[in-house]
């Protein structure tokens, strides 16, 4: 029991650093520059589809790891100039039917290029594997290091947004608008790195998740909506609220839906039990999400509502 | 009793004080002026008063009754209505239907889903009364959206006594309004004079002169001098507040 | 003008409407015998699914166009609307009416709690949240197992009307839908001519000036959450029936945002648009999908360059036209 504990807390962790860092841009994209963009779990999906192209082409996760990179930069900036740059004056419903658009777009043109078939991604030689943690229990190398990486890049991110002058202006952007444009900022070139930053990040999370999923194209969308939650529950344009927020939504998605079961047998006879485990099990972070709400309805680290 | 007891209220944004330890008396029928020079905290102390802000500490008293944590709605159906310093209309509406939507609000039952509502009579004469209390009424088929700066100004004015209040707060009501346009707002005020009582904030000082009844000097958010024009006017805590501000009017 | 004869007599905004509208519920009635004639009984059913979606968009519109509420999850209604009558005819209640009502309780109990809690935010957390609780009813008749999961449950047969199998006629089916679409816009309609919509479209317009004069802007917009909510799970009790199969692919968010596709591309806050976006995008979709098996694609690529090359963005566009009219 103590076992499968550890193990589904270290998949929660797993998950939530991933949902962080889509979370992340998705958080600064919608606190400073106001725009619902619900095409940000579609660059989720393409990061996993270039590392795999990119992995395939040069026989090394590694080269297809850092060719991933620039190929996402170019997306968040393709995207921003094309479309999103045009999008922030608009009305929300504007924004809505835009950014759906482009999920549409994106998700038809993944399956014309890569076809229909989920690819797979080989786990790199050397994080393969898996190392004991206690007693029989053994946990794969490659989840830790996704785990250790995930960490790494919300530390990372902490130090720019707290102790540097871009981090300084994402910090007040977030919180008010009008204040950095009355700074004298160019507030273009502001969004766009903003946005590109965001766009990295995710496409960046696709393509640590590659290896030890199936890449296909709905990947993006149940990723999307998680996300949201996240936002939701952090709080709109905080950091801190989108990492709390993701970790979680991810402990109680994963150790919810194998211990709510367990749970219920105590109060229910086992049939039963295990029905409405498994009903409710996929229902929980909502509910957590409505509860939270409930009490605080501009999230727990938001500002405005 | 008084319409409007104003108990120690104070309320800070952060560091700064904006309305600091503020008792104020209004009575039935009489027209309070609240001046001050910029930034002493005149509009947000409105705010309070209407329920769009919450007072730190402190009460505020209606007719007798403690509105301090009541909200903007309820305080309009006990008869506090107010007007805004930067005009807010619907603007899709016509000018009618504006001014008639604060008579249903005060008269009716809004969960009606059947009936045209347009059709109305008594909606739409009641609103007609208060346009033309604001002097709107030949403009009552047009848009809102299509309104002048002056026009918008009395439809403001309009919505606000279509709710048939006690008390009305005019938040600097001739904000924008110049020469003769100014002057007949004034008149319209005047008119208005006895039947309700008014809070208003202006700074307009042939307006505040020509109205109020009495007036309260707001400086840093503190109330420095509160009395008739003539008593506030050779107050010299007010006179010394007011230098290098804008000229009292002699 | 003077003050004796200011109230102004006003030209009916919505006639012009109102004639449109006429004009398609008469054209949708002309469809049966147009299809008898072409001989492809397939229409009628595709005809029919045009119907449901455009009760959906219209109730939708309520919300959208009237109250500027953005609800991303209203696919969810049309779900209920859909597994109240998987479920209930699997325990033998099979009457189209009992269905509709055991439908409707149900999503004003969702609409009621989830509107509660959406409606305490504003513009991107309205969205999102309503695009969330959607999901998690989607999560969960995908877990009901006992009607298919994820794939879904065919119906063993159609719906009754006071006993009578009469639905199981294509025909007969279609002219049920037009009748409750026919008979949803007149109540939509009086809706929103009444005090009711008038309050609805003033918090559009303006929240604070409404509050103001008196009016708590979460009272009404819940209500009208409420109502469109029902409605939508009517055009599901519908659509059960037609495609004689449910699954909650019916409540997938690329379904809500669909019906917000077709709510804007007919023009928002009409009603009728609604009704004709139905039509346009389920027709523009069929005939896509006719032509290539990628029509999500140009689909997309078309809501994009509508988005962008209206000058004000659609809703800009559809506030442009209403002005030159008036």
């Amino acid at each position: 029991m103590a076992n499968l504990f550890v193990l589904q807390l270290l998949n929660g962790l797993q998950l939530g650093v991933l949902l962080f860092l889509i979370a992340a841009g998705l958080t600064l994209v919608f606190g400073i520059m106001d725009v619902v963009n619900l095409a940000h779990g579609v660059l989720y999906m393409v990061g996993a589809y270039f590392l795999a192209t990119f992995a395939a082409l040069t026989g090394s996760f590694w080269w297809g790891l850092l060719l991933m990179f620039p190929a996402a930069i170019v997306v968040g900036l393709v995207l921003e100039v094309v479309v999103i740059r045009r999008l922030y004056a608009r009305s929300h419903l504007d924004q809505v039917l835009a950014t759906f658009g482009l999920v549409m777009i994106a998700n038809e043109t993944v399956k014309i290029v890569w076809g229909v078939s989920p690819l797979s991604v080989p786990t790199p030689e050397i994080l393969s594997g898996s190392v004991p943690l206690m007693g029989p229990l053994q946990y794969p190398v490659y989840r830790i290091a996704i785990i250790v990486t995930g960490l790494a890049v919300a530390g990372g991110l902490y130090l720019v947004i707290n102790h540097t002058r871009i981090g300084m202006l994402l910090r007040a952007g977030a919180t008010n608008r009008t204040m950095v444009s009355a700074l004298g900022i160019d507030i273009g070139k502001l969004f766009a790195i903003v946005f590109t930053l965001g766009a990295v990040l995710a496409c960046f999370a696709g393509a640590l998740v590659a290896p030890i999923l199936s890449v296909d194209t709905g990947m993006g969308e149940s990723v999307l909506i998680l996300t949201f939650v996240v936002v939701v529950i952090g709080g709109i344009g905080s950091i801190k609220g989108a990492f709390l927020g993701a970790i979680l939504v991810a402990v109680v998605d994963t150790i919810g839906g194998v211990f709510g079961p367990i749970l219920l047998r105590s109060v229910l006879d086992p049939a039963a039990a295990g029905q409405t485990g498994r009903m409710l099990a996929p229902m929980l972070v909502y509910i957590l999400m409505a509860a939270i709400l409930f009490a605080r309805p501009a999230g727990l680290f938001g500002g405005r509502a | 009793m008084s319409r409007l007891e104003i108990t120690q209220l104070n309320k800070s944004f952060g560091a700064l004080k904006v309305t600091d330890d503020v008792s104020l008396n209004v009575e039935p029928g009489e027209v309070h002026a609240i001046i001050g020079p910029n930034g002493a905290g005149k509009t947000t102390l409105i705010a309070q008063l209407s329920g769009e802000l919450r007072p730190d500490s402190g009460r505020i008293v209606l007719d007798g009754r403690d509105i301090t944590q009541t909200s903007m709605p309820e305080r309009v159906h006990l008869g506090l209505a107010r007007s805004f310093q930067i005009t807010q209309v619907l603007p899709s509406f016509t000018v009618l239907d504006n001014v008639a939507l604060a008579v249903q609000a005060r008269q009716g039952s809004s969960y009606r889903f059947f009936g045209n509502v347009a059709s109305e009579e008594a909606l739409n004469a009641a609103a007609m009364r208060a346009l033309r209390d604001a002097g709107l009424e030949d403009r009552a088929g047009a848009r809102a959206s299509a309104l002048s700066h002056g026009e918008h100004r009395r439809l403001e004015l309009a919505c606000a006594l279509a709710t048939e209040p006690q008390l009305l707060l005019l938040d600097e009501p001739l904000a924008g309004v110049g020469g003769e346009d100014a002057e007949a707002f004034i008149a319209r005020l005047r008119a208005l004079r006895g039947r309700l009582t008014m809070v208003l904030i202006e700074h307009d000082m042939d307006a505040v002169f020509a109205l109020a009844t009495r007036l309260s000097v707001l400086v840093y958010g503190r109330i420095i001098a509160t009395g008739t024009p003539e008593e506030v006017r050779s107050d010299p805590a007010v006179r010394a507040a007011y230098l290098g501000e804008e000229e009292m009017p002699a | 003008m003077t003050a004796a004869t200011a109230v102004p007599t006003r030209a009916p905004a919505l006639a012009p409407r109102l004639k449109a509208a006429l004009v398609l519920f008469v054209l949708f009635a002309l469809v049966p015998p147009v299809v008898m004639a072409a001989d492809d009984p397939f229409l009628i059913l595709i005809a029919t699914r045009i119907l449901a979606y455009a009760i959906a968009a219209m109730a939708l519109d309520l919300i959208l166009g009237y109250g500027a509420m953005v609800s991303f999850g209203h696919a969810a209604y049309l779900g209920f609307g859909t597994y109240a009558v998987a479920i209930l005819s699997s325990y033998g209640v099979t009457d189209i009416f009992v269905q509709m009502l055991g439908a409707v309780l149900v999503s004003a109990l969702f609409a009621l709690v989830t509107g509660a809690i959406s409606l305490r935010t504003r513009g991107v957390y309205f969205i999102m949240i309503t695009l969330a609780f959607g999901q998690m009813a989607f999560f969960f008749f995908i877990s009901l197992s006992a009607y298919g999961g994820d794939d879904g449950y065919g119906l063993s047969q159609r719906s009754t009307v006071l006993g009578s199998a009469i639905l199981e006629n294509d025909v007969t089916l279609y002219y049920a839908t037009l009748a409750v679409l026919i008979a949803l816009f007149a109540l939509c309609h009086r809706i929103v001519g009444s005090r009711f919509g008038r309050v609805l479209t003033g918090i559009r317009e303006n929240p604070v000036r409404m509050e103001a004069i008196g009016f708590s802007p979460f009272r009404y917009q819940l209500t009208a959450f409420v109502i469109s909510g029902c409605m939508t799970s009517l055009a599901g009790v519908l659509l059960a029936n037609q495609a004689e199969f449910v699954s909650p692919a019916f409540m997938s968010w690329h379904r809500s945002g669909e019906l917000i596709v077709m709510v804007v591309l007919g023009g928002i806050g009409t009603l009728t648009g609604a009704i004709g976006g139905a039509v346009a995008a389920l027709l523009l979709e069929e005939v896509l999908g006719m032509l290539t098996e990628h029509w999500q694609l140009w689909f997309g690529i078309f809501l994009v360059l509508m988005v962008l090359f209206s000058p004000r963005g659609i809703t800009g566009l559809v506030e442009q036209m209403r002005g030159r009219r008036e």
